[in-house]
């Protein structure tokens, strides 16, 4: 859940997360009409966050843990505004029990991006357990996922995440990939 | 004070507002009131009722969001405080009710028996106004000064650890939510 520590004390800012490949994800958000966006910040997300916190169309809530925004992305369900769920995966760990005793008990769509932190390419050695069990969970939660990896698929795919969570009224997952999010 | 007591004493007054309960006792006893299509029952999902009222808040500012917690509840979603108080929505209102037990698994009791005191972590989370009432009158009137002060404010009502004999209803989870839904879509079409 929490961002990564970069022992040459380097800041966050000067980490390689794309900030053209993060523009294009918020870009397709706000085309599928995303006006509520929850996060709790990773590494992968800063850009992301940031553009919700700039964009005066955009309600950002932070959060203390993960688990709140099914509440809160439920709640703006009900109001009728469209919402996104910004995590990493562990975050995503942190929130199952409101998937399955909210979102998929009650039928509501969640539109969640999760950071696939610990597969290929990880450096960081903390980052790694959650890499291995996200897909697996995934599956035993019957939540229907996709990857973001590839510039030119982004807004197509985020535009078909966000259509078969309001058709299908559950949970899906975007996967944010090392490959868009990491330039390095 | 019994729990009872306290929602039939604003019940009235919730038909204007959206109302967001936690599951067991509150919600079946907000039902055996009459229920009512603003009225959403988070039938599990523990400490998620205060989340589902932020949202709620924050997408519609003037609609009126009470918030019917409990002390299990709460505790399984402390930081549901902090984010509240992040942006502490004035329409808004959270009700704890704290009968410092887990009622509906048999009464176990939870940390608000042994001292932890809810009011003072609201307050100090940052919530605007947080207040402890102990009696049906101080319930009545912290509900309608939460109301008139247009801050979010977080009420704990120590009530007894009394319910009814049964939890289940015979309106279903899927009827309860597709309802409400429509219910606030129907108030945007006026």
């Amino acid at each position: 859940m929490a961002s990564s520590f970069r022992a040459d004390g380097s800041s966050p800012n000067k980490m390689p997360v794309s900030l053209a490949n993060s523009k294009l994800v918020y870009e397709a958000l706000k085309e599928c009409d995303i006006r509520l966006v929850s996060a709790l910040p990773e590494t992968w997300l800063v850009h992301l966050i940031r553009m919700a916190e700039e964009d005066p169309k955009m309600t950002l809530v932070r959060l203390a843990k993960e688990e709140e925004a099914v509440g809160i992305s439920a709640g703006a369900y009900f109001a009728g505004v469209k919402s996104a769920l910004l995590m990493q995966n562990h975050g995503f760990l942190a929130a199952v029990n409101g998937i399955v005793s909210f979102a998929h008990l009650y039928k509501i769509p969640l539109l969640m991006l999760i950071s696939y932190r610990g597969s290929f390419g990880e450096k960081d050695p903390w980052q790694t357990q959650g890499g291995n069990v996200t897909e697996p969970l995934l599956r035993a939660l019957r939540i229907p996922y996709i990857f973001l990896d590839n510039v030119h698929t982004v807004k197509k795919r985020v535009r078909q995440a966000q259509t078969l969570a309001e058709s299908s009224l559950q949970p899906v997952a975007i996967l944010l990939m090392r490959d868009l999010m990491w330039e390095e | 004070m019994l729990r009872l007591e306290c929602l039939r004493s604003v019940y009235a007054d919730l038909a204007p507002c959206l109302v967001v309960t936690i599951m067991g006792a509150v919600a079946a006893e907000l039902q055996s009131l009459g229920h009512r299509p603003n009225f959403f029952y988070l039938q599990h999902a523990m400490g998620l009722a205060s989340s589902t009222g932020l949202g709620l808040a924050l997408c519609l500012p003037n609609q009126r969001v009470i918030v019917c917690d409990g002390d299990g509840s709460l505790l399984m979603n402390l930081g549901s405080l902090t984010t509240m108080a992040r942006y502490r929505p004035k329409n808004l209102t959270h009700v704890v009710f704290d009968n410092e037990s887990l009622l509906s698994v048999g009464g176990f009791p939870t940390a608000t028996s042994t001292g932890t005191d809810l009011e003072g972590m609201a307050r100090s989370a940052g919530i605007p106004r947080a207040v402890t009432v102990g009696d049906i009158e101080r319930f009545t009137s912290a509900f309608h000064e939460a109301a008139h002060s247009k801050e979010l404010t977080t009420i704990v009502a120590k009530v007894e650890a009394t319910g009814p004999s049964g939890y289940v209803t015979d309106l279903s989870l899927l009827e309860n939510r597709f309802q409400f839904r429509r219910y606030i879509q129907s108030l945007k079409q006026v």
